[in-house]
């Protein structure tokens, strides 16, 4: 067990899996490298978390595409349906809209519409979500419409631990995943072990509890919730259930509805606008499923409907924070 | 072609042709529900590829492929079961006429998104190249399809990684119910082809023996790890874009033309009779037992076993909680 970040923890989740199955290749935009004067010139990923495995695995297994999401999506899937275990690098989340055909209208529907005569085993691996100043088509999250759609699974780390045990699920699981890897969180550390374990897909992770006030989250709005969480704890005595869904499809449905049968009280908290997403899909779910536990109007900490900006103000304020969950809480005790 | 390679490519031609005139027959008589779209007319050109394929080799087809499937070797009573929604049916009801598939036999799907197969394809040869496989992949789109980007990002993927993968473009002249003057800029089909960095042909799609050549070609090249490839091969529409298209954008008088000149049964027919390789009573056999197959395969469509509710939920996942 030793302090890692996420970018090196799902280094670690690749390497692991290439060991492990022959059939696992990685296909994408700069994930491998090239041969320059006879010796191999690595790239490994424009974040880095391929690192590694060109030079170990070299081309046939690390391949580097051209720009075409579509190519890169179609040749994994096809790949797949064909008894590989591909994993596809989109460079951002925002660039699936690319691609949205193949993954949507072909990925998602094969086995279903072709009767259950197959598999697409493809994780398609993508950077997520703001904080990084990188403007309105670098930025966006994407995954509340993916979960949308039936036949797909949706994974959102939000640490590194998680990162590394849901990519070895993702990898390992017979159906296709898309699997978000929130860009500002590559650097953050916590513990990782050095060997590999699998997270199971649809159980939440639960980050903090308390018997107060259910708060739930995704992605990089985990920590910030949890730092909520803390402060209100600390300061006010406040204490929080601080549920990590980790993967928004499948959903661990029993935990939500379980915490907020226990507090009563329900924040929910995502760094995408608020129509039509996970905010308000949690928020359905407990209306429909919850409500008689409920002693207070569910409250959602969201982006605003603008897209993401680009300038260090104009993000700060677009995305949500601490300060912000805990004014939700407050008026959900008020 | 031997004489029994003649007569098993005349049997599939015939048959490809006989499954869309019933299928036209039943649909037009409400028994089978949503859109269809029909092969007729271009049957020579999904045989003289697929007969040189075997179940190893994978295809994928168009929102018009019923023909592709028949020809890659799909039984036509269970495509018809699937026509009909049948839970007896390859997909078991869940694809019919626009997503008929069966893995067994390397037909990897008919695709309802046009243009959508060609980078699905280069992913099973891509699998097929990195295990060190000599089977083919092979992708049909329209002419229509090929102004859409993502059979570019196909084909230039291709070349770059050099894979076992034949693209043909089946060219009708309508994009859905666009003539292709209106819709494609370059009318030398096989010329934007090989501008990606391939050999790029085009043939007669009407004469059966032009298209399996080219196709034996590039086909071969593809198995020896000589790259990808594109055949372009023209013949007509008989039918409009879907069943129940009214086709007020051409004539009766143009169809029937078109149908008397431009048909690839009748140009096989006289080449083989000519040539005296098969003989009309040889012909004649085949006919009578396509009916006949094609009499079953709806008769098992009509008594097939039908899907209740529930089905709606099998299928969408392996293993989902």
């Amino acid at each position: 067990m030793t302090i890692k970040s996420m970018r090196d923890a799902l280094n670690e989740a690749l390497h692991h899996e290439f060991e492990r199955d022959p059939r696992v290749f990685l296909i994408g935009e700069d994930v491998g490298g090239f041969e320059k004067d006879g010796q191999p010139v690595e790239i490994g990923g424009v974040f880095g978390v391929s690192k590694g495995l060109y030079r170990k695995y070299g081309r046939k297994r690390v391949i580097d595409t051209p720009i075409s999401e579509a190519a890169i999506i179609g040749a994994a899937s096809g790949a797949a349906l064909c008894g590989m275990r591909p994993i596809a690098e989109i460079m951002f989340a925002d660039l699936t809209a690319v691609c949205f055909d193949q993954i949507v209208n072909q990925i998602a529907k094969f086995r279903y519409m072709f009767g259950g005569q197959c598999a697409c085993p493809v994780v398609i691996r993508m950077t997520t979500g703001g904080g990084r100043n990188a403007g309105a088509q670098h930025s966006q999250t994407f995954y509340p419409i993916f979960t949308s759609f039936p036949g797909l699974k949706i994974a959102v780390p939000s640490n590194a631990y998680d990162a590394k045990g849901l990519l070895i699920s993702a990898i390992r699981d017979e159906d296709p995943v898309l699997f978000f890897e929130p860009k500002v969180l590559y650097t953050e550390k916590c513990e990782v072990p050095d060997e590999a374990y699998a997270i199971p897909f649809g159980e939440a992770a639960m980050p903090r509890e308390g018997e107060d006030v259910t708060l739930v989250a995704f992605g990089q709005s985990v920590n910030w919730a949890v730092q909520a969480a803390d402060e209100l704890r600390k300061t006010r005595g406040i204490r929080c259930d601080v549920i990590d869904p980790r993967t928004p499809s499948p959903l661990d449905e029993e935990t939500i509805l379980e915490s907020v049968a226990a507090t009563g009280r329900l924040v929910v908290i995502d760094e995408s606008p608020p129509r039509c997403g996970l905010t308000a899909d949690i928020a359905a779910l407990v209306a429909d499923k919850g409500f008689r536990d409920l002693k207070a109007p569910i409250k959602t900490v969201t982006a605003p409907h603008t897209p993401v900006p680009q300038a260090r103000e104009l993000e700060r304020a677009y995305l949500p924070n601490p300060r912000r969950i805990i004014a939700a809480v407050e008026e959900v005790l008020a | 072609m031997d004489h029994d390679d003649l007569l098993g490519a005349y049997r599939r031609l015939r048959l490809l042709r006989e499954f869309e005139e019933r299928t036209r027959v039943e649909f037009q008589t409400g028994q089978i529900a949503g859109f269809t779209h029909l092969y007729a007319g271009m049957e020579a050109i999904a045989v003289g590829v697929c007969e040189h394929l075997t179940d190893e080799d994978r295809i994928i087809s168009t929102h018009r492929g019923h023909g592709h499937c028949l020809a890659k070797g799909c039984d036509p009573a269970a495509m018809m079961l699937e026509l009909w929604g049948s839970t007896d049916g390859l997909c078991r009801g869940k694809g019919g006429t626009m997503h008929i598939a069966d893995f067994s036999r390397g037909m990897l799907g008919a695709n309802a998104v046009v243009g959508a197969g060609a980078p699905i394809a280069v992913g099973a040869a891509l699998a097929s190249a990195m295990t060190g496989g000599t089977w083919v992949a092979v992708s049909f789109v329209g002419d229509g399809g090929t102004n859409i980007g993502s059979v570019y990002e196909a084909m230039n993927l291709a070349v770059v990684l050099q894979l076992p993968k034949i693209f043909v473009i089946e060219d009708n002249g309508w994009g859905e119910m666009t003539p292709i003057a209106n819709a494609t800029g370059n009318r030398d089909l096989a010329a934007r082809a090989a501008a990606m960095g391939m050999p790029a042909v085009a043939v007669d799609g009407v004469d059966f023996f032009a298209v399996h050549a080219a196709a034996g070609e590039a086909i071969a090249r593809a198995r020896r790890g000589g790259g990808p490839s594109t055949l372009v091969a023209s013949a007509p529409r008989f039918y409009g874009h879907h069943e129940g298209d009214p086709q007020l954008y051409r004539s009766r008088e143009e169809i029937a033309d078109l149908r008397r000149r431009e048909d690839c049964l009748p140009r096989f027919i006289e080449r083989v009779t000519t040539e005296g390789s098969l003989t009309a009573a040889e012909l004649a056999a085949v006919d009578a037992d396509i009916v006949r197959i094609m009499d079953d395969a709806v008769a098992k469509a009509k008594a097939g076993p039908r899907p209740v509710p529930g089905d709606v939920f099998d299928h969408v996942y392996a293993r989902y909680r």
